[in-house]
Parts: structure tokens; sequence; C-alpha cells
């Protein structure tokens, strides 16, 4: 999967948890929850749906390497070839 | 015959639209069960039925907006027939009216109430005429704000408070954003003129919580992990239990303590406003349990369905407003509750613990109260309790 793949996937998750949010509008390279308005149970719900999404499981601990969407997509493509290899 | 009224679902809502039947007549309904939605203006929320029955008469059209204590079908009990039904009908012709007069809205400022000793002992001077205008407009003089001299009620004030009846019972208009707005305005604007407040604030190290929350979560995969929050929920439940004066309701002049702790977790709404509905039995629920009821509840918010017995029975309000950045809230008492616990955010800060200078996670908890019903010492025990809570996340 490349990047523009789980990018897609991604902000369609964040979309479904927050309808109002415009593609866009979304700087990747800033924090993400600065631009959109996700509390942590918003959070914790953006990370069931990647678990279920893309079957991996992101632990508390790595919560901080998140911070923006480039990271997410970064992070979540490593996960991804781990699991494939 | 058993009538189905339309339940007060808030201290904010006055009236409901019915949105669709979920029983038709002739069927059987169980107590607790699910028999239609309405909508508050601020969710579509399932309405419970508690009592046991055959659906018989549907009396409310669907689509039709109708005041809290409208009858909106009749049940037959069991065991009873339509002809014992119909006899009972014509002998009790009233209880098919509709909109009832006697349905005031809850939340209005001079909404008719049984006039409370305190008011009866120091009665406002009120002209004859302004009286007698009073009567004729139905108001009730002793509720208004008098605008005279040595605050004497005119008849200026009389109309200006009739017409502010007349604005809120008017029907609903489509904007459904300005109508929830009116309706938080009618509650938090009925809280502030009758409950008065007292505000407490501590600040409570959270290092083993967070600590205790970390080892637990890094076991559990990641759709049962449990938000700080769930943690908070259970402590605040578990530190009532020595003070049952600020877990219950405010009615008639007297606190009536609650037999369970129903705690409204205020939930805000994407578009705006926010819907505070009750979690049950907080204190008897495991934090797992506790999570995935939050997690339930704010899943509902989102998506409009929520069920009446959540919205007309929290026994407390817990609002956290940490998420947004803010340091502490001090929140206004949702009627008729006379409780409501804030928390804001958990950073670290210097804290000193032993003769010993620290950086440490904290967070600010704050409880407002009315004082009616509880006292500051009281209050203060509470937010302790809360704090040793705190302390023992294992406990929890």
């Amino acid at each position: 999967m490349n990047d523009t793949e789980i990018k897609t996937r991604v902000i369609a998750i964040i979309k479904s948890i927050a309808p109002e949010v415009e593609e866009g509008e979304l700087q990747a390279d800033r924090p993400l929850r600065d631009q959109i308005d996700l509390d942590s149970m918003d959070w914790l719900n953006v990370l069931v749906a990647l678990h279920e999404k893309l079957h991996v499981d992101i632990p508390e601990a790595d919560y901080g390497k998140l911070v923006t969407l480039d990271n997410l997509v970064g992070y979540l493509r490593e996960k991804v070839a781990q699991r494939a290899a | 015959m058993i009538e189905f009224k339309l339940p007060s679902l808030g201290a904010d809502m006055d009236r409901g639209k019915l949105l669709e039947w979920k029983a038709k007549p002739g069927d059987v309904v169980k107590r607790g069960q699910v028999v239609a939605v309405v909508d508050t203006s601020k969710a579509a929320v399932e309405v419970e039925i508690w009592q046991e029955g055959t659906m018989f008469e549907q009396l409310v059209p669907i689509g039709e907006t109708v005041p809290v204590g409208t009858v909106l079908a009749t049940l037959l009990a069991p065991g009873e027939t339509p002809e014992q039904a119909a006899l009972q009908k014509r002998a009790a012709p009233a209880a098919r009216a509709a909109p009832r007069p006697a349905a005031a809205p809850a939340a209005v400022p001079v909404a008719a109430a049984a006039p409370t000793a305190a008011t009866l002992a120091q009665r406002k001077p009120v002209s004859p005429a302004a009286r007698q205008r009073a009567r004729e407009l139905n108001v009730d003089v002793e509720k208004i704000a008098g605008s005279g001299p040595h605050g004497a009620v005119t008849i200026e004030d009389v109309q200006k408070a009739a017409a502010a009846v007349q604005v809120a019972a008017a029907p609903a208009p489509t904007d459904r954003y300005a109508e929830m707005r009116k309706a938080i305005a009618a509650a938090m604007s009925r809280s502030k003129r009758e409950i008065p407040h007292y505000y407490l604030s501590e600040t409570i190290p959270m290092q083993r919580a967070a600590e205790w929350l970390a080892r637990e979560n890094e076991k559990r995969p990641v759709t049962e992990r449990i938000l700080m929050g769930a943690l908070q929920l259970k402590a605040v439940a578990l530190a009532l239990a020595k003070t049952p004066e600020l877990n219950g309701f405010w009615l008639n002049g007297a606190f009536q303590p609650a037999t369970g702790v129903h705690i409204g977790v205020a939930i805000s709404i994407r578009q705006g406003g926010l819907i505070p509905p009750a979690i049950h039995d907080v204190d008897k629920k495991s934090l797992p349990e506790l999570m995935r009821a939050l997690s339930d509840l704010v899943s509902r918010v989102r998506a409009g369905s929520l069920r009446s017995s959540e919205m007309s029975d929290p026994t407390i309000t817990v609002t956290n407003l940490g998420e947004t950045g803010v340091e502490a809230v001090f929140g206004v008492i949702y009627p008729p509750q006379v409780a409501l616990v804030g928390f804001g955010r958990m950073d670290t800060r210097p804290w000193s613990e032993n003769g010993e200078l620290l950086a440490a996670p904290l967070v600010t908890a704050s409880l407002s109260a009315d004082h009616r019903a509880s006292d500051g010492i009281r209050g203060a025990r509470f937010l302790a309790a809360l704090r040793e809570r705190l302390q023992h996340p294992e406990e929890l």
C-alpha cells in the first residue's frame, strides 16, 4: 500500500468521525488535532477504525509520534509493511 | 387503561415532536421497551414505556409537536378489554385533550409552580392593577422581577412576563440549532435564577492514575482501551457515597436524594450545543463496562439515537473541558440536579509532595453545588474523597 492509498483511507476514517472536515483544508505537516476538533474519544475511534481497516495495532506509547497527518501516514506505511513481511 | 405521556427529557425540554411509533396498535409492550421516537430539538430520543400493556389508540399523529405531559397513546392494561377501555374513556374525556394547560413549560421563567415557603413569607409589592392583569394573563406575580419602586411589580412587568411565556410556547421553528440554543438558554437561565451556586476546586495529582492506566492499556487491544475520562467518572461515583446530598434533585422546596448514581455526561455535538445524557449506576460498573457505556453514548449522541431514560434521569452531571485545553471549569448546574463536577486539562506542573518539589501530572477538579441542598464543608469533603479515590486507580 503506498502513501496516497493510506492517506485516502485515513482521511475517509477521519471524515466518518468528523464529517465537517474538508480534505483540501488539511495541512498534512501541521498538528492534526489543532486543525480538527477531535477529543480523546474521537481519537480512540480513529485508531479503532484504523485497526479494523488496515489491521494495525497502535500502542498508546506511540501516540506521541502521531502528531501530523504525515506522521500518521508514515507510521502506518511501516506497520503495514511489517505485517506483510 | 394506561396513558402513555410525553416525558420530560431534561430540564431544558418543554415539548417534543413525534417522529415515529415503534409499536403499532395491538402490539404487546414490555416495561423498558422503546415505543416512540421523539425529537427534543437536541436529538431524536427513543422513548421507553414503564408499564406493560397492549398498544390501543395512538392519539398524536407523526410530525406533530406537543407539550411535555401530553398523552401520546393509550394502552390496555393486561387483562383489560377494548370495551372496558372505551367505557373508561367516556368517563374521563379530558384524558384525550392533547395540549394540556397544566403541562406548563418547566423551563419558562414564569411557569406556574407552587409558591415556595420563602416566596410566600415575603410577598412582593404588587399593585392591585398589576395583580388583576396577572390573573387575566395567567402569570404568577411572585415569580416576576419588579421594576417599580422597592421592586414593585408593575403592569408592564406582568405583560412582559406573559409575552415571554408565549414566545417559549410558540411552535417549533425549523432552525434546529436556534431551537437547541433556546432550550439551553432556558435551562441555564432557570439554573442561575433559582439555584444559589457555590464553587470549590481542588488540584489532584494524577501520577498514579496515569501510570496505572498506561500499564493497563498496554495490555489491552485498541478496541478495549480505557480513557482517563472513564476513571474520573468512576471516581466521582464512588466519592459520592459519603456525600449523598450532592446526588439527587431539588424538587418542591426540598432535597430528594437519588437511589442510584446516574451521571449525566456533557457531550458536545459537532454542529454546536451539548447534551448531557446519563450513564446509569456508574458506581456499580467496572471500568471496561463504563468505557463501553461511554463510547456507546458518545456515538449515539453523534448519531442522534438516545433513549428517554438516559435523558430524563441524570442525578449529577460531569463535564470535562480539559480536551479544549482549559485548566478548570466551573459549570452551571442542570436543574433539578444539585451538583456538577468539572475536570480541566491534565498536564505536568510543579507539585510538592513530602517536602519535595517535583513535576507531576495534575488536574483541577471543581464542584458547583446547590447551597440549598448542601454546604461548602460537605462539598469540600466530596472533593477530598475524589482526590483520594484517584490515588488508588486499581480500586476503581
